[in-house]
């Protein structure tokens, strides 16, 4: 296998919001926090274009770069995720992240941000796999239970596809040249550092 | 006297004991807990899809690459029943 990866088809979203409320209900996330959200560039405009963004798991994440403690880790299979009993809450990864992915609850102490909270592709955390605490902390670990991330799942126009990157690399392939245009993905280049529609 | 030579004794053996409790503040030891690989699955639960062996790193991911497939690619399951 490869590694896991998100890809966003802007050709294909119509902004439902369809993958936030799959995460938000899949994981119980809390009030505040979006791991994924719907980004409309020219909004109201004809050719106005949707994406759906959330943590990319970058290749060479920003995010373990600049931790100080060093709460980050990467699995076997690419998808980078993170210790929240080490995590202190700073917020450098939030500055560090191209994506805006990582979330940090306003539930601590006197209005403090708790522990920080992000898009676990679904692969939840370093707790024992489909316990309860492994849910509370980082919601289900659909990965083990042998699916797919939920947001892609129940995308309905399959504009966001998440899989191995071989595996969404092809399917995307297969689209632009059946539809002979759109070869353009978001933030893949950023994340992944490789060339995507014909460009480097 | 012996009194207060035994309060200095079990002042400076706490005294010297607390660091012990201390957690270690080095960079490099994160305590990041150990993950399981994702192949080992979750164990008995409802929620568990079949059709893969747990365990087998392999057979996890063919099961992966066939739902995502599957899942994913309308053009394959168009051309499917043909």
């Amino acid at each position: 296998m490869a590694r896991m990866k998100f890809i966003c088809d802007a050709e294909r979203c119509i902004e439902c919001n369809g993958c936030v409320t799959a995460c938000k209900n899949e994981h119980e996330v809390p009030w505040g926090v979006n791991r994924r959200r719907v980004i409309t560039l020219n909004d109201g405009v004809p050719g106005e274009k949707s994406i759906s963004v959330a943590c990319m798991h970058c290749s060479d994440a920003p995010c373990m770069a600049v931790c100080p403690v060093q709460c980050f880790y990467r699995t076997e299979e690419g998808v980078v995720l993170h210790d929240k009993d080490v995590c202190i809450g700073c917020g450098y990864c939030s500055y560090a992240c191209p994506f805006g992915a990582p979330q940090f609850p306003s539930q601590g102490t006197f209005g403090v941000r708790g522990k920080m909270d992000k898009c676990t592709f679904c692969a939840g955390g370093p707790e024992e796999h489909g316990s309860q605490a492994e849910f509370e902390k980082y919601g289900r670990n659909r990965l083990a239970e042998g699916k797919l991330p939920a947001c892609a799942e129940m995308c309905s126009t399959k504009a966001l596809l998440a899989g191995d990157g071989d595996v969404v690399a092809d399917i995307f392939r297969s689209r632009v040249i059946s539809r002979g245009k759109g070869a353009e993905v978001w933030g893949w280049g950023t994340a992944y550092g490789t060339a995507q529609g014909g460009k480097s | 006297m012996q009194r207060f030579t035994f309060i200095c004794a079990a002042a400076a053996a706490s005294l010297a004991l607390v660091a012990c409790g201390d957690r270690p503040q080095e960079l490099k030891a994160t305590g990041v807990k150990q993950d399981r690989a994702a192949y080992t699955g979750v164990g008995k639960s409802q929620y568990a899809n079949g059709g893969w062996t747990v365990g087998d790193k392999n057979s996890w991911e063919q099961q992966l690459k066939a739902r995502a497939q599957y899942g994913q690619n309308e053009y394959q399951r168009v051309a499917a029943p043909k």
